[in-house]
């Protein structure tokens, strides 16, 4: 992570982005199920890993995901959907390229979290679990992350930002920005 | 992704050298692998501290020797709850009768709000924990392990991934470790999120590839967990203690403790003190030590209002305890619990009543909804506590928070969850009695920094 920031730029409003269609299993896919299934003492079993395996390639489990996979794991739909709609790391919609996740537990808040996440929501426009209209960030914050030395604290493409203060937000999210690279949805 | 050590703060305080440390008996053991600025998380350099030697005495004793000894040590859960280990384990079934396979699990869902002494273990130390879950395994008679990682902590994952990699390289050129490799298989699982996993059911129906909903008890896990078979689940840091009970002996272990515990633990504090942090320290080291002068004191400017002593579910404490031993008893006849021996530190600039609506916020939101008092009591709990803040607050309320207390109480619900939930709210309402009443008649947060409504941003 560089410390020099870019230039403030304001991002785009966002809109809530349409559901997909998402399609069906590549053989990528179809072969890493297999693996999982083969390891797995009964097929459910696989059920939590399977979501997380095609959300790594999809970006979030669409309806089609689900019934794609129900169809291909022989596991009930209602089954998946239920896993899938309780844990908060499975998204059920489309997310941003960068999902941003600051942390609200008591630790951080103590130390100025609160103010952190505002400044967050404020400066993309967004409110807890949307996406901007350019579909570059989603705002999910999470509980208490586990870095509470180092508070306030964020994590974002799979990194832990520390001791963050609101006057780097705009900067931070240049560079992540910067990080996804050119193309546009 | 960044490779360097993620905790700056000087864990151990013994001189570094390169000599093996394993000739006498550590007073840190849990933290004597970490050196900081260096790579200490690799096979190589936790064998040239004498690491896996705890395994290869356990190899030369039988099931029966190494029980007595974790036993005989009195090491108590580190998870929050301070079962004690051989305890545990003595309920899972032995002897050529008992169900196979068996399971372990190591617990390594960290997600208790000011807890983050096991993502310093996961990301420093992963041999070590490998090496404990081994021990078990060698003790219980284990199949299969598997290790529950939050799926937020990335580094751990990478770091416990190559660890496992490297200690199968290791056991492919030694042969003394070949039957137990042959045996055991450690497998990691990364969760999908929610708090919930932590609890020891709930983490077996996740593992299972359910909703993390926890079970009824009995059966216990230790007859019938995963998949209907006997598992044990024990906390990463529990997992850790092993390797030197056995290493160092039972006696050398309880002469660490100060107090009725023994052992070292690793103790935490955060919020406005100058050096938060965490530090590995004998059971029963006292409150105020740990405050005043591992954490460098308040924050100047900052004076101590309260403090929560082992993480969001537990009772407060104030001042009038600082002297209080940071071991399991001590603290719980404080009327507070030890939890996971991360403190957190509420000074007099925030307010307790937003504190207390963060925390229960929290609870609420990772609910996992099976059980009345929890799914219904924790949200209403939040909207009154949210009032209160809003200065829209009546007497009246304070009267429903309580009740709301009661009916959460333990033995009311499932699980611990909604227990620990309302822990730091009773126990506002009796020590912080006149914030909450000043939000009332002054009609707004007296602390001019309205938490309320702040769930409508991030």
């Amino acid at each position: 992570m560089t410390s020099k920031y870019a230039q403030y730029q304001p991002i785009p409003i966002r809109q809530l982005p349409m559901d997909e269609a998402t399609g069906e299993l590549s053989p990528q896919e179809k072969h890493q199920l297999d693996l999982l299934l083969a390891a797995a003492p009964q097929p459910s079993g696989i059920s939590i890993d399977a979501l997380k395996l095609l959300q790594a390639s999809r970006g979030w489990i669409g309806d089609d995901t689900l019934l794609a996979l129900a169809e291909y794991t022989r596991l009930p739909l209602a089954a998946l959907e239920g896993v899938a709609t309780f844990y908060n790391l499975i998204f059920r919609r489309p997310v941003g390229k960068t999902v941003l996740h600051p942390c609200d537990g008591i630790s951080c808040d103590l130390m100025g979290g609160a103010g952190l996440r505002r400044r967050l929501s404020l400066y993309l426009n967004l409110v807890a679990g949307e996406t901007t209209a350019d579909h570059k960030f989603t705002l999910i914050p999470l509980p208490c992350l586990g870095a509470c030395d180092k508070a306030p604290v964020m994590i974002a493409n799979q990194i832990l930002f520390e001791r963050l203060n609101e006057q780097e937000i705009p900067a931070l999210l240049e560079t992540l920005a910067a990080e996804q690279g050119g193309e546009t949805l | 992704m960044n490779d360097e050590p993620v905790s700056n703060e000087p864990v151990s305080d013994e001189p570094m050298n390169n000599a093996p440390v394993d000739t006498a008996p550590p007073t840190k053991p849990l933290t004597r692998f970490i050196r900081p600025g260096e790579a200490c998380w690799t096979l190589a350099a936790y064998l040239a501290q004498g690491g896996y030697r705890g395994l290869e005495k356990a190899l030369g004793q039988s099931q029966e020797q190494l029980l007595e000894q974790i036993t005989a040590s009195k090491l108590r859960g580190r998870g929050g709850a301070g079962f004690p280990t051989g305890l545990k384990w003595s309920f899972m079934p032995r002897g050529a009768s008992a169900p196979s396979p068996k399971y372990l699990i190591v617990n390594a869902d960290e997600m208790e709000p000011g807890a983050f002494k096991d993502r310093y273990l996961l990301e420093q130390t992963p041999h070590q924990i490998i090496e404990g879950l081994l021990i078990a395994a060698q003790t219980l008679d284990a199949d299969t392990g598997y290790i529950f990682l939050r799926g937020d902590y990335y580094l751990a994952q990478q770091r416990l991934t190559t660890a496992l990699a490297e200690w199968q390289a290791h056991c492919l050129e030694n042969p003394a470790l070949g039957p137990l490799n042959a045996k055991f298989k450690i497998h990691i699982h990364t969760s999908a999120g929610r708090y919930i996993c932590g609890e020891e059911t709930a983490l077996i129906n996740a593992m299972e590839g359910k909703r993390a909903n926890p079970r009824a008890k009995p059966p216990f896990p230790q007859v019938a967990g995963l998949w209907g078979k006997p598992t044990i689940v024990n906390n990463v840091e529990t997992y850790c203690n092993l390797p030197h009970i056995i290493n160092f002996g039972v006696d050398w272990y309880l002469s660490l403790g100060l107090g009725q515990d023994s052992g070292t633990k690793i103790f935490g504090v955060s919020g406005r003190v100058k050096r938060p942090g965490l530090w590995e320290l004998p059971m029963g080291t006292p409150i105020r030590e740990l405050i005043e002068v591992h954490a460098g004191g308040m924050c100047d400017g900052y004076s101590l209002k309260g403090y929560l002593p082992g993480g969001g579910s537990t009772d407060f404490l104030t001042q009038a305890h600082l002297d209080t031993p940071m071991d399991y008893d001590a603290v719980g006849r404080q009327g507070s619990r030890l939890g996971t021996g991360t403190l957190i530190v509420l000074d007099d600039s925030y307010c307790p009543v937003a504190m207390v609506l963060n925390l229960i916020r929290f609870f609420a939101q990772e609910s996992c909804g099976w059980c009345t008092p929890c799914r219904d009591g924790l949200p209403w709990a939040e909207v009154l506590l949210n009032k209160l803040e809003s200065g829209l607050g009546e007497a009246k309320d304070l009267d429903q928070l309580e009740a709301l207390c009661r009916f959460a109480a333990p033995g009311t619900t499932f699980c611990a969850l909604a227990p620990g939930a309302v822990e730091p709210l009773q126990s506002a309402l009796k020590y912080f009695r006149a914030d909450f009443e000043a939000h009332i008649t002054q009609g707004c947060c007296p602390y001019n920094h309205s938490a309320a409504g702040e769930q409508h941003y991030g």
